[in-house]
């Protein structure tokens, strides 16, 4: 027993204390949405008794989460399609030509990864555009909101492109708006992939944008669907874990295949909250 | 030649609705602030200053809600670096799994808010609630508290609960920066007879600092715009404690008083870009000494 042994063995004992504390709530909703009423009122550790499968077809029925769950299946999907679109063009005009003009809107598009919404008079905005209250709207407004950060992100990728790329695609006449999607576009495909889960799963958490903006119920995402499931279920804590289970695990399974990712791109960029 | 080839009208679109919907708002901001804008009534009125009366006025409670926000911030910033660095240190090395512990502390940063929100609801029942049940099966009754009912309490869960949330996605960012400092550098101190505290003191730390401001200015806009975690945890409560200038706003908003929400708003956003504008220049610079 070396002081060298214990102190690894401290250390990988921390490492598991580490991981444990951040898995015993997500663990906590899981064996919860499986015990009945009376056992999940208590919300404990336990194990549950028998497995009551039947919480998660009540939430489904009672929480219209179909619904729910393809709105937000839209709105993420939509607004990332949307966002990388608008991103990945800028990002490269950006990069590849720094005359004045593009470095000053370069630096205006990520001053937004700072700058706050002023949600209210955006209102006014949506009213004028007459988006308020649709599904086209939040798509866009997920995307607008996205674009700061992709744009950060994909333009310290486009850098590490070689140039030479362009100049053979110019000597073999493409026009520019083909030399950028069938030559530098593909070439983008890590950064991007990057860019589209953080988007993704970002739209698929966001809860404010619904909140301030639809009014509708059949239009709220998973979200919001859930927040309102509890106000009406507070009591029946089996099926709000349940409904958080159903909410969270497409989030969870994305991170869990696209980890490496997730990680590199978060802490790469690191600007994200 | 360049403006040929990269066209700068290629990102028109983008800065476009960027400018609409993000950056124009904004600005209005300012403008409807001066204004007595509410649900009531369809005309709008100049009425110069008087939100920003209403806001500093002693008989209400805007101030508490900037200074619940400072305090948050403040409060995050510190909480997560210092415990992110401090498992990042003890992590750095000699830990079999690695990649199995990366993954499960990385995890509460990409659950949403809301649903953390809830789940800690649960866990912070002063009754049934997991923290108070594990403290009097500790015997450490005396400990089990309402946290999120009692005024003294509340807001310290709150900050609790995000410091869960978002103290392991610190800690993953000053890990690879710690996993990128040379082994030489503590190599060559430890022949120059450097102790641990001198290695930390004159290695470590001077070369982490760029992962430490990267990770203070993520915190830092981070707390300044906290919303869903006040909003699910207390809504504010009790009373006015815990609000913050984001609730505080979204509760102008659904009583109609467009106006006193877009004055607290334009307040937040003024602050937030002069910051933002510092912050970015930073971070373009050092981009540009990557390439």
């Amino acid at each position: 027993m070396t002081p060298k042994f214990i102190q690894k063995l401290a250390r990988n004992g921390i490492a598991w204390l580490l991981s444990l504390v951040t898995f015993l709530p997500l663990y906590l909703i899981i064996v919860n949405s499986l015990k009945d009423q009376m056992g999940a009122s208590s919300m404990s550790i336990a194990l549950p008794k028998a497995l009551h499968w039947s919480n998660y077809a009540i939430v489904v029925e009672q929480g219209k989460l179909l619904q729910s769950f393809l709105n937000s299946l839209l709105y993420a999907v939509g607004s990332t399609v949307l966002g990388i679109a608008l991103a990945a063009i800028a990002a490269y005009i950006f990069a590849r030509n720094q005359s004045r003009l593009n470095r000053f809107m370069y630096f205006f598009v990520i001053l937004g990864i700072a700058m706050p919404i002023n949600f209210v008079t955006l209102t006014k905005v949506m009213q004028f555009t007459h988006l308020i209250n649709t599904q086209l709207g939040m798509v866009i407004l997920l995307a607008v909101m996205s674009i700061p950060f992709s744009v950060f992100l994909i333009y310290g990728f486009v850098g590490s492109v070689p140039r030479e790329l362009d100049e053979a695609g110019i000597v073999d006449g493409c026009s520019p708006l083909r030399l950028f999607y069938s030559i530098v576009a593909p070439l983008l495909t890590p950064v991007i992939v990057t860019v589209g889960i953080l988007n993704f799963m970002g739209a698929w958490n966001d809860f404010v944008l619904p909140l301030y903006y639809l009014n509708d119920s059949n239009m709220w995402p998973m979200t919001l669907a859930v927040y309102n499931f509890f106000g009406r279920f507070s009591v029946n804590w089996n099926l709000v874990s349940a409904d958080i289970v159903l909410t969270t695990l497409p989030v969870i399974i994305i991170y869990l295949l696209g980890q490496k990712y997730i990680i590199s791109g978060m802490t790469s960029g690191s600007v994200k909250g | 030649m360049r403006n040929k080839i990269y066209p700068f009208y290629f990102a028109l679109g983008t800065v476009g609705v960027y400018f609409i919907f993000f950056v124009v708002p904004g600005l209005m901001g300012f403008y409807y602030s001066l204004t007595d804008w509410n649900s009531y009534s369809d005309t709008i009125t100049f009425i110069g200053l008087d939100n920003f009366k209403t806001l500093f006025s002693s008989g209400e409670n805007y101030v508490s809600y900037i200074i619940n926000t400072l305090n948050f911030t403040a409060s995050t910033v510190i909480l997560k670096t210092a415990i992110g660095l401090l498992f990042a240190l003890i992590l750095n090395e000699g830990i079999k799994l690695k990649g199995f512990h990366r993954v499960m502390i990385f995890m509460p940063s990409i659950v949403p808010m809301l649903v953390v929100g809830l789940i800690f609801k649960s866990i912070l029942n002063p009754a049934t609630g997991l923290l108070n049940e594990a403290l009097r099966w500790m015997g450490l009754d005396f400990m089990a508290q309402k946290w999120l009912v009692d005024a003294n309490w509340a807001f310290k869960s709150i900050i609790g609960v995000d410091t869960w949330k978002g103290a392991g996605y610190i800690m993953i960012i000053l890990l690879a920066g710690l996993q990128s400092i040379s082994r030489s550098y503590y190599e060559a101190a430890e022949i120059d007879g450097a102790n641990s505290w001198h290695k930390f003191k004159y290695v470590t730390l001077p070369l982490l600092m760029p992962a430490l401001v990267v990770t203070t200015v993520l915190n830092l806009l981070h707390g300044l715009k906290v919303f869903e975690a006040v909003y699910v945890l207390t809504n504010g409560g009790p009373g006015y404690a815990t609000d913050v200038l984001y609730t505080a706003i979204f509760k102008e908003f659904s009583m109609g008083r467009y106006g006193v929400g877009t004055a607290l708003s334009s307040l937040l956003f003024l602050f937030m870009t002069i910051v933002g504008y510092f912050v970015i220049r930073l971070m373009a610079r050092e981009e540009g000494r990557d390439q």
